[in-house]
């Protein structure tokens, strides 16, 4: 895992002390409100419906059990006894205090970790497989591409004042399990022909208001001008990028406007302007960065203690089949702990939880903890002969529910439950879809199938990417529900299509129901999973058990 | 002819907790939605608002919420402000803690 440098811990130690001497300002009325939300922004403190809102980078989602112990001990001393992990791979603490904040933020560089640029027209935290590392079908471990990026970017003087937030995402692997095509950038570890390491560049997808999914601006960039090509994407946006309406200023309407091949052009031409400034410091960088992430060593042993659990004990099997996945180092795992229990908040664990999940990683875990960004953590390298006693464990504290990728696995944002920008909530409704299905018994039969909800337009819940996708609204001061379907956040990235008209917070759930239904008697056999259905028989069936076949002939006429 | 103006009361987040508060007729800021004067001149409404706004070292973000009166005082006529009278729905974090 990558440390700080002395550097990085002076300079994390100096942004505390500046912003701790910016909220004493605050406080005694020197800053006004005004001129304090900025610098509150740039350190991850946003103010929420009913209380601050802490946001914390965790760089790539990788953290190592110190960390999760500190997080764990913060959400006691100075919040409420937990924490809810992100779809962006941070924590967030809903109930921090104005006056604490200097406090929790010392707290974490103690640990190397801060708020930086969490918030704020920057770029943000890098994201990238949570099986990083670990997965068999990686071509490259994405995080020292990540973290390289991360120094590149943090307190990048060019890059503070952007039309708006950038986000990067980068997996090392075919199978995208980072969403790469609904970032500004998305980045593909491949390989040509000739076998060089390089990268797929994916720009200008997005969700939001305006769903995009990403082009291919370059479809082989060599690994050693990655910073360079960076730096030119994001200058020429910082340019041509709206400032007149916030709405229009995210890269994804600046290529669309501009379209794909004049933003080409005009990266081809500043980066060869740029390539001469970096003088291969970046490449001596990334060498470094890269012996930081060198793999655990590995042990060889029996798998016995695995195959004897696996073939008795059903409940051990059921976790097993649904959120163990395979390793690349011969006989271990990744073992995904689901933050998704049912009818718990899609993401929060206790401090409890979170000492737990840390012991084990210490344990059996060489030392590693992921945060995926569907809100789920992961042990990303687990012998399996250490897999009984870690499910073992995972159940004694609610932590080992056998769910990931079903119905009840749902990624659901903060809602109007804490977000002040939100206009329904969408915890309960994902409380209540996982609790239905929990009572149905169903879930097993219904198989892969991925619920994304968000209570605002601003998508922070994924929901045009999600199977099914719910968008929460405010419809003449009622909540209102929208359904897409169709979407889809892998490699073969597909914003999901509207049925219709919304539906009533009490009416949300009974249509999930119908189109679920629909879809276990349109399927051909247990086998064709949700979306492979919904692309063969299409929105019509689906349409009819939401709305009848009254709205169909309407719609016909 | 201008619209109707609705019942309304002065509302803000505590600069020091974060949490919701509403001005009393006595210019003070409870956490309480019973405590609120409600604002039925619309003059004296953007007065209120001007002043409240001034108290930068108090509260953050102060603005007029809509409210309906009843015999039990002022209540909420969007959900957004019902839940800002009692905090979120997963837990009992929020108001809902003092109110039982
Ligand atoms: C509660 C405080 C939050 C606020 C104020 C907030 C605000 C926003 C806004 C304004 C956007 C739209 C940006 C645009 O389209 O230009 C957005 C997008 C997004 N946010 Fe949040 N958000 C919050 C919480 C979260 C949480 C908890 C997550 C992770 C679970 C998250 C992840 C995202 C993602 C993935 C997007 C969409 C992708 C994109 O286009 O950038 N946000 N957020
Ligand atoms: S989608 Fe809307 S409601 Fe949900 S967290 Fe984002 S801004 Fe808030």
């Amino acid at each position: 895992m990558y440390r700080y440098t002395d550097f990085d811990t002076a300079f994390v130690a100096e942004r505390n002390a500046q912003f701790r001497a910016q909220v004493e300002r605050r406080i005694d009325g020197s800053l006004t409100e005004d001129e304090f939300k900025p610098l509150r922004l740039m350190n991850g403190l946003y103010l929420q419906l009913h209380a601050y809102m802490l946001r914390v980078a965790v760089p790539y989602g990788t953290l190592n059990s110190a960390q999760m112990r500190q997080l764990a001990m913060i959400a006691d001393r100075w919040d409420k006894g937990y924490g809810h992990f992100t779809t962006r791979q941070n924590i967030q603490f809903n109930w921090p205090k104005l006056r604490d904040v200097p406090d929790m933020l010392d707290a974490l560089a103690e640990v190397q970790m801060h708020a930086i640029q969490t918030s704020g027209n920057t770029i943000r935290n890098v994201t990238a497989d949570h099986f990083a590392g670990a997965a068999a079908d990686e071509i490259a471990d994405p995080r020292p591409v990540a973290e390289l990026i991360r120094q590149w970017s943090t307190d990048h003087p060019e890059f503070q004042f952007l039309p708006r937030k950038f986000k990067v995402a980068v997996t090392g692997s075919p199978n995208d399990r980072a969403v790469t095509k609904a970032h500004d950038i998305g980045l593909r570890m491949v390989r040509n022909d000739a076998g060089d390491a390089g990268f797929e560049v994916i720009v200008g997808g997005g969700l939001g208001r305006t769903p995009m999914i990403g082009k291919i601006i370059n479809s082989f960039l060599p690994e050693a001008d990655l910073l360079p090509y960076l730096e030119a994407i994001v200058s020429v946006w910082n340019l041509l990028g709206r400032r007149d309406n916030k709405y229009k200023s995210r890269i994804k309407i600046t290529v669309h406007e501009h379209g794909l091949d004049d933003i080409r052009a005009r990266v081809e031409e500043r980066f060869a302007l740029l390539k001469s400034a970096f003088t291969g410091i970046d490449q001596q960088l990334y060498a470094g960065i890269k012996a930081d992430f060198a793999p655990p060593a590995f042990s060889t042993r029996d798998t016995g203690p695995f195959d004897l659990s696996y073939a008795n004990d059903p409940v051990f099997r059921a976790w097993v089949d649904s959120n163990v996945n395979a390793h690349r180092a011969p006989g271990y795992a990744i073992a995904q702990i689901s933050l998704k229990a049912h009818g718990a908040t899609p993401g929060d664990a206790t401090s409890d939880q979170m000492r737990l999940m840390a012991d084990l990683a210490a344990q059996y875990g060489h030392d590693e903890l992921r945060v995926s960004h569907e809100q789920n953590i992961v042990l990303p390298h687990v012998h399996k002969a250490d897999l009984p006693a870690v499910h073992a464990a995972l159940k004694t504290l609610g932590l080992a529910t056998a769910n990931i990728g079903k119905i009840s696995d749902i990624i659901a944002c903060p809602g109007m439950d804490y977000c002040a920008l939100a206009t329904a909530r969408s915890i309960p409704v994902a409380q209540e879809i996982a609790t239905r299905y929990n009572e149905l018994k169903l879930e097993n039969d219904i198989g892969d199938l991925k619920i994304k909800i968000s209570g605002c337009i601003n998508a922070c819940g994924h929901h045009h990417v999600g199977h099914i996708g719910i968008l929460g609204l405010d419809r003449a001061g009622v909540e209102n529900y929208q359904i897409t379907l169709g979407g889809d956040h892998t490699e073969t990235a597909q914003v999901g299509q509207r049925t219709g008209p919304g539906f009533a917070y009490d009416e949300i759930v009974p249509a999930v129901e119908r189109i679920v239904d629909t879809y276990l008697s349109e399927r051909t056999d247990a086998d064709e999973t949700f979306i492979d259905t919904f692309r063969r028989v299409g929105m019509t069936p689906f349409k009819t058990a939401l709305y009848g076949e009254a709205e169909k002939r309407a719609k016909a006429a | 002819m201008p619209a109707k103006f609705t019942p309304k009361v002065v509302t803000a987040n505590a600069l020091l907790e974060g949490d919701v508060v509403y001005l009393t007729a006595r210019d003070e800021w409870s956490r309480r939605l019973s405590d609120a004067k409600v604002l039925t001149d619309e003059a004296d409404a953007q007065i209120r608002l001007i002043d409240a706004s001034a108290r930068a070292s108090e509260v953050v973000g102060v603005y007029l919420a809509d409210v309906a009166t009843t015999d039990a005082g002022p209540k909420p006529t969007h959900f957004r402000e019902d839940f800002r009278t009692r905090g979120p729905s997963n837990y009992a974090h929020g108001k809902q803690v003092e109110a039982l």
